[in-house]
């Protein structure tokens, strides 16, 4: 097995008296989709939040492994480097596109900013590279100069994923991004996903209460409850033959996943 | 230090109010229209100054010496007011805030912004920069778009004159401080003259950034990239940078700046400018500067460079060409003519000389 892209080590969240996540460890391999599964309220967006760095832990690291092959902990890097970091290595596709997004800035404004942050002053440039980014996400090179208010919701997620690869992350962080849409939408979502992480050879971290989207996209799954994640494994062998007893009650009730 | 000391107060400075308290409890009152009980007997021993130093006839009638430079007696005798305006404890913060601004050029200081008797909007805080850095040997102008002759500018230049005494104009030239809403004048400024601008939102990123804590750290960061999206959009909307005010610069190579609403074209008198400049925000409670002599670069992509604008004809009155023009309606037939925005400059010409055709379009 390759050296593991991210490591995360005992992380531990409370919200006051309330433990949101418990000393949660695990490993992401360049490459390699990890889905975080659990009802609401377990801790999966908590999770997913100290992992990119937006909630600080009460305790454990998160560490990534650097372009030049350096282990590094997220806690010890400035302020600048960490948002350096987030917006050229990381992605991060949120449940609500509305907070993902510029809504009044047209769709290749969105997908040109982390270009134009990083320093791109070529409009043109840019510009090509938004419709270029657009076509890979299946939406119509005519509705460049669109702002995504007018866009449908599976569009829109489509233009988040977008703006978030445009700049070649290797890592991309997903909140429930399927939820809210109807069933053929999000099928093409999946897809679209799944073909592109493949493409490129990206590591994901999707958290879903869907396991259907868990089965589709993922090669291993954390099943989280009150905080703890209580069974991890690769997702057929979790989805189809569940030890822990809550992964057992999570799988049955739901039909044909 | 012994318990004795004490800090040299305003009044000791010769800046405080005084006797003027007893004068202005006087039957007569204060505000417009007060005499203090003991008028000038004589004529004053100078010369009087040109008509275009007084502001017009009720102006010198409500306050008959103010403008004329005679600064010490006049105003400690007939107002109840510090010298300009503000009191010396307001005017020493302010100035603290201007410093700083100057150390760190294009930074954002917060400062304690005060009530002034104008609205918001009207360029409270170019007021109290004004007031903070006006001496007695100062000579005032106030233009507002250009002009020294509209509500606004005629207002303040007046308001000073009654609260400090200082010494009023309308020449660029002649103008030690310059206080402005919107234009740079297009006589180039000099060393030792100061440029103050009036402010309404001093934040370039909010446009992008509602909160204020994001576009603090923004700055602290030198994080940019999204003061370019605002201009991808103007492209991708009409084909060219729209943005004609307020145009974003990057000030000494670091902080990206809110000019104002300038227009563009007053963006490059900025760089490299002689003269000092000074920003205040009154709502916003911000002070910012440039210094004198400093790069002032508008932002701009590789294939779209910045641009001023261009006019096709030169000003109506006095023909002048690459000056800013204003455009004045004529009749409800559409007729118009384009004219100097600057007035001050406009009529210098047409003192010297110039002539314009005087046409309509």
């Amino acid at each position: 097995m390759s050296k593991p892209l991210l490591q995360v080590r005992g992380l531990t969240k409370r919200y006051g008296d309330r433990l949101a996540c418990a000393d949660v460890s695990f490993d992401l391999v360049p490459g390699e989709v990890l889905a975080i599964v659990g009802e609401s309220g377990s801790g999966k967006s908590t999770l997913l939040s100290l992992i990119a760095t937006e909630l600080a832990p009460d305790s454990g690291t998160v560490s990534y492994r650097m372009r030049d092959g350096a282990l590094r902990d997220l806690g010890t890097l400035s302020e600048a480097g960490r948002r350096a970091l987030m917006r050229t290595e990381w992605g991060f596709v949120r449940q609500d596109a509305t907070k993902g997004l510029r809504m009044a800035v047209s769709a290749g404004g969105n997908v040109g900013e982390r270009l134009m942050g990083l320093g791109e002053r070529h409009y043109g440039r840019i510009r090509a590279q938004a419709i270029d980014w657009l076509g890979r996400v299946e939406i119509d090179a005519g509705r460049v100069d669109d702002p995504p208010s007018q866009f449908s919701g599976g569009m829109r997620q489509r233009l988040q994923i977008a703006r978030n690869l445009v700049t070649g992350p290797r890592l991309v962080l997903m909140d429930e991004p399927t939820s809210g849409l109807d069933v053929s939408v999000q099928a093409r979502l999946l897809d679209l996903i799944r073909r592109l992480s493949a493409e490129l050879g990206l590591a994901v971290i999707i958290v879903t209460h869907d396991l259907a989207v868990a089965r589709l996209l993922s090669h291993r799954i954390a099943v989280m409850r009150a905080g703890r994640v209580i069974e991890t494994g690769l997702t057929d062998r979790v989805l189809d033959d569940p030890e822990h007893a809550y992964t057992q009650l999570l799988v049955s009730s739901v039909l044909a996943a | 230090m012994s318990a004795t000391h004490t800090f040299p107060s305003p009044r000791a400075r010769g800046e405080g109010r005084g006797d003027l308290v007893v004068d202005a409890a006087s039957p007569q009152g204060e505000g417009e229209g007060a005499r203090p009980n003991e008028t000038p007997p004589s004529p004053p021993p100078y010369p009087r100054l040109p008509p275009r130093f007084a502001d017009d006839e009720v102006g010198e009638t409500l306050s008959p010496q103010a403008g004329r430079g005679d600064a010490e007696r006049t105003f400690a005798q007939q107002s109840g007011y510090n010298f300009a305006y503000l009191d010396e404890g307001t005017k020493r913060m302010i100035r603290r805030a201007i410093l700083k601004g100057i150390a760190v050029p294009g930074y954002q200081v917060p400062f304690a912004s005060r009530e002034m008797p104008m609205p918001y909007g009207w360029g409270t805080g170019g007021v109290q920069v004004t007031a903070a850095i006006l001496g007695r040997s100062d000579v005032l102008k106030v233009i507002d778009q250009g002009a020294d002759d509209t509500t606004n500018a005629v207002s303040i230049r007046r308001f000073f004159a009654r609260t400090s005494g200082v010494a009023t104009t309308t020449r660029t030239a002649e103008a030690t401080v310059i206080q402005t809403r919107h234009r740079i004048p297009e006589t180039p400024l000099t060393e030792g003259q100061t440029l103050v601008y009036q402010v309404p939102i001093p934040e370039p990123l909010r446009y992008l950034e509602p909160r204020e804590t994001e576009t603090r750290q923004l700055h602290a960061l030198a994080e940019y990239g999204a003061m370019h999206v605002k201009l991808y959009e103007d492209i991708s909307r009409h084909g060219h940078i729209a943005t004609t005010y307020a145009y974003p610069v990057e000030v000494a190579g670091r902080y990206v700046m809110d000019p104002s609403p300038t227009p563009k074209f007053d963006n490059p008198k900025m760089d490299d400018c002689p003269a000092l400049q000074l920003f205040g925000a009154g709502r916003e409670r911000r002070i910012y500067a440039v210094p004198p002599y400093t790069r002032v670069r508008s932002l701009d992509f590789e294939d779209h460079p910045f641009r001023v604008q261009e006019f096709t004809h030169p000003c109506a009155l006095c023909g002048a060409e690459g000056v800013y023009l204003d455009e004045v309606l004529l009749d409800d037939a559409g007729r118009r003519m384009f004219v100097c925005s600057d007035t001050d400059h406009c009529e210098g010409r047409r003192a010297d000389g110039h002539v314009g055709t005087g046409d309509a379009i």
